[in-house]
């Protein structure tokens, strides 16, 4: 249930934000969850919906977009979009890859209100 | 349920639309989108990356342990010592107790122990706490004994070099692929308890394969500690894998 840590460290990012843009409330938090982040959206979601009562987000509407993982082969040169849980490159089966996103847990756009 | 929002209203004939009303004046609602790209554990990988060059800064290579409670992280570190010639130092992560800290102080090995209360892992500022409390000047090796736990502590980075993540024999080969982001992020795969091997159905080549999948640079041991050859295999690894 580390949801709620880093639920803690989003409200610090927007409330920093909302701030620095002197907005009196954000109304949309958006972001982007990788398959592999380590993150399970639905507990997310509800620690968002516990966390944000006393902030400035108490009215927003949480938007969050899985990204799947993007492999770029280093054998083929294909990059390709993987659903599973797997860095073995779908086009020739190669496990020289990179792994381009779906890793990482972003914070990537808030709908302020001024 | 509302499918705009998922809150508890209805979507009935009468309609329910939500945003309506904040397009309905303008001068009085003012809205900004703002682009942000922005990593949500910024502040842990910042304060880890601080954790980071005061190891490098003393010459100490810090090394990140993780598993699943139970399943030998503290035993491996009583062990260790016999097989390594670099001195180690170790802080340990336990919601409750400093059990883990003494059994290590017992050994002559130095350790702190950080008290999470309720938190499921640790993160790079308790690490920067226990380091206040913790002398790098006789260590060669900091070992973080994270909270026992496959899910969690994947997901922080606590300012540590390496990640050394632990499956023991009795959890079964099927872990890999149930906890796929812990073992992704492992830099090393030590397969503990094997002198048990031959009482469970865990499947060395299954483990292999779903690691493969996952992460297939990965470095993989099976030890026990009561077999020296397997010990001596690993603490080689750990040496071969210090900081320059």
């Amino acid at each position: 249930m580390h949801e709620y840590s880093i639920v803690m460290s989003l409200m610090e990012q927007c409330e920093e934000l909302a701030l620095a843009n002197s907005a009196k409330s954000i109304d949309q938090v958006e972001l982007k969850i990788g398959i592999l982040s380590g993150v399970e959206p639905a507990l997310l979601a509800q620690a968002f919906d516990t966390f944000k009562l006393e902030t400035r987000c108490h009215n927003a509407k949480l938007v969050m977009n899985i990204q799947p993982l993007v492999l770029q082969c280093r054998t083929c040169d294909k990059q390709s979009e993987v659903q599973e849980r797997t860095i073995i490159c779908p086009v020739c089966n190669s496990h020289h890859t990179q792994v381009i996103d779906g890793e990482d847990m972003m914070l990537m756009q808030l709908v302020l209100d001024t | 349920m509302c499918k705009d929002c998922g809150c508890s209203i209805t979507q009935d004939h009468t309609g329910h639309h939500h945003g309506d009303h904040l397009h309905s004046n303008p001068q009085l609602n003012d809205k900004k989108t703002l682009a942000v790209i922005h990593k949500i554990l910024d502040k842990n990988d910042v304060e880890a990356q601080h954790n980071r060059d005061h190891f490098a800064s003393h010459h100490v290579t810090a090394f990140n342990l993780m598993s699943s409670p139970g399943s030998g992280k503290t035993t491996l570190l009583e062990c260790l010592q016999e097989y390594l010639e670099q001195k180690y130092a170790v802080i340990e992560g336990d919601l409750e107790t400093s059990r883990d800290a003494d059994r290590l102080l017992a050994k002559g090995i130095n350790a702190y122990q950080i008290q999470t209360g309720s938190a499921c892992h640790l993160d790079a500022f308790m690490v920067h706490g226990a380091l206040h409390h913790m002398d790098l000047n006789p260590i060669d090796i900091c070992f973080v004994e994270n909270v026992g736990n496959l899910v969690c502590p994947a997901s922080y980075d606590v300012g540590t070099h390496k990640n050394i993540v632990l499956l023991s024999v009795p959890e079964g080969d099927d872990k890999i692929e149930k906890y796929p982001v812990m073992f992704r992020r492992a830099d090393v795969v030590v397969i503990t308890k094997s002198d048990l091997l031959p009482y469970f159905d865990f499947d060395i080549e299954q483990a292999k394969q779903q690691l493969h999948k996952l992460n297939p640079n990965v470095e993989l041991f099976v030890l026990s500690v009561k077999n020296s050859d397997s010990m001596n295999a690993f603490a080689q690894w750990i040496s071969a894998n210090l900081e320059r």
